[in-house]
């Protein structure tokens, strides 16, 4: 059994502290909501899951191995879709995908590229838009076409920071089944959102860690 | 080696589709040189004596003007952060994107300078050693390049630092890309110093990565 898990994270960015002793524990196919008031550190903590960022204390383990000991296989193991689309806008829909294919692939075949790029654009229902260069799209299209990344490399552990903004109904239906497909075979998603709350499921919720951090602090203080 | 060819092509690509970008770096090269003349007079004499000495300078400048974009779009535009956790080595994405800059700012100098020679009144003993020096010695700007503008990532007034950082570190490819020249033309072999060029590029070319990767990691944090 395959398990994600974070233990003790506690993150600092300057003077501050953003969160304290946060631990999470992930397991195969299953989804993990992170929720958060603003500024609680939500995308932060997906970013060190990522990688991007070391935590200040703490460690993230993949199957009880720290992720340090192999960055590599980390990085082979995880999609992240944050903030920022990551879509140039003077190469075209399909272009951007093919990027982002050949860039990881080990092998060089060219016909699995071109399909799993075309399952990709399928997926997200942008197959229209194919040809388009990317800077004529609509947000919400840019946003179908960061998503897309996800099939164009799979990979297990898929970290998603507020996956549904600007998507409309039936994007949002795509992504659902694009993540129900990714859990049936065992994938992991983390994912932080402000929406109410659609399935029942573990959760990271660090506005709980941030009240439990400043009691504790509150009580050093007045020992 | 697939993350370095899919992402030199992608550069290539893009620097294509916005071919003004590469045009501008050019004209300023031929302006800059063409102000010579300008201001030093028009005496052939002096022109000559100085032809190799304003090319190379020109080509400095000019590449340095399009250096801190390297990878200023891919921050912007969140590429960067993605190609930092991709499963490819940053190392040899930063070796891509500097191959792309020599490419699409380097390869262009190199051809129009034998025309900036031809206004500057350079002996024709010189043209074959300044593009061959010129050769040798542009890859090591991209790739010295490639550091200062990881550096600069994210502060403000990038381009003014990255020059203030960087162009100390041009003064030898500067002084021995010269000395080719001159010693073309004074009849001495230029050897010694196109081999010091090359041993630059290669050094450039073998050390430059990992800082350049490592400033990228923290720009991304």
């Amino acid at each position: 059994m395959t398990v994600f898990s974070g233990n003790d994270l506690s993150c600092e960015r300057g003077e501050r502290v953003v969160f304290d002793g946060v631990s999470f524990h992930v397991p195969g196919g299953g989804v993990t909501e992170l929720r958060g008031a603003n500024g609680s550190g939500k995308s932060t903590l997906l970013r060190m899951m990522a990688g991007l960022i070391a935590p200040a204390r703490g460690s993230i383990a993949w199957n009880d191995r720290a992720i340090d000991e192999d960055r590599d296989a980390h990085r082979a193991r995880v999609n992240y879709i944050g903030h920022l689309d990551g879509v140039k806008g003077m190469l075209t829909v399909a272009e951007n995908l093919r990027f982002w294919s050949e860039l990881t692939r080990s092998v060089p075949a060219a016909t699995q590229t071109l399909d799993r790029v075309a399952v990709a654009l399928a997926t997200f229902g942008i197959a229209k838009l194919a040809d388009l260069p990317a800077r004529s799209l609509s947000a919400g299209q840019r946003r179908r076409v960061a998503l897309a990344r996800l099939i164009v490399r799979p990979s297990l552990i898929w970290l998603l920071d507020e996956p549904a903004t600007a998507l409309d109904t039936t994007a949002l239906a795509a992504l659902d089944h694009a993540m129900a497909a990714h859990l049936g075979a065992g994938g992991i998603v983390i994912m932080a959102t402000h929406e109410p709350a659609r399935r029942q499921g573990p959760r990271i919720d660090l506005d709980e860690h941030a009240r439990i951090a400043t009691a504790k602090r509150s009580t050093a203080a007045a020992a | 080696m697939n993350g370095f060819g899919a992402l030199l092509r992608r550069d290539l690509k893009l620097a294509y589709r916005q071919a003004s970008d590469s045009l501008t770096v050019l004209a300023f090269f031929v302006l800059a040189t063409v102000l010579f003349p300008l201001a030093v007079g028009p005496e052939p004499a002096i022109l000559a004596r100085i032809a190799a000495g304003v090319v190379w300078v020109a080509a400095l400048l000019a590449a340095m003007l399009s250096m801190d974009r390297m990878f200023q779009s891919d921050y912007d535009d969140g590429t960067l952060e993605l190609l930092v956790i991709a499963p490819a080595p940053l190392e040899l994405c930063v070796l891509a994107k500097a191959t792309a800059h020599w490419l699409t700012t380097g390869v262009p100098l190199i051809v129009a300078a034998p025309l900036m020679g031809l206004f500057l009144n350079l002996d024709t003993g010189g043209y074959a050693t300044l593009l061959l020096a010129l050769a040798l010695g542009t890859p090591s700007l991209s790739l010295i390049g490639a550091v200062g503008a990881a550096l600069v990532l994210g502060t403000r007034r990038g381009g003014a630092l990255l020059s203030l950082l960087i162009l100390p570190l041009f003064v030898p490819v500067l002084i021995f890309g010269v000395g080719a020249v001159e010693a073309a033309l004074t009849d001495v072999s230029a050897r010694p110093q196109l081999l010091i060029l090359a041993a630059l590029t290669l050094a450039a070319l073998s050390l430059a990565p990992w800082p350049a990767a490592a400033a990228l990691r923290q720009a991304v944090e």
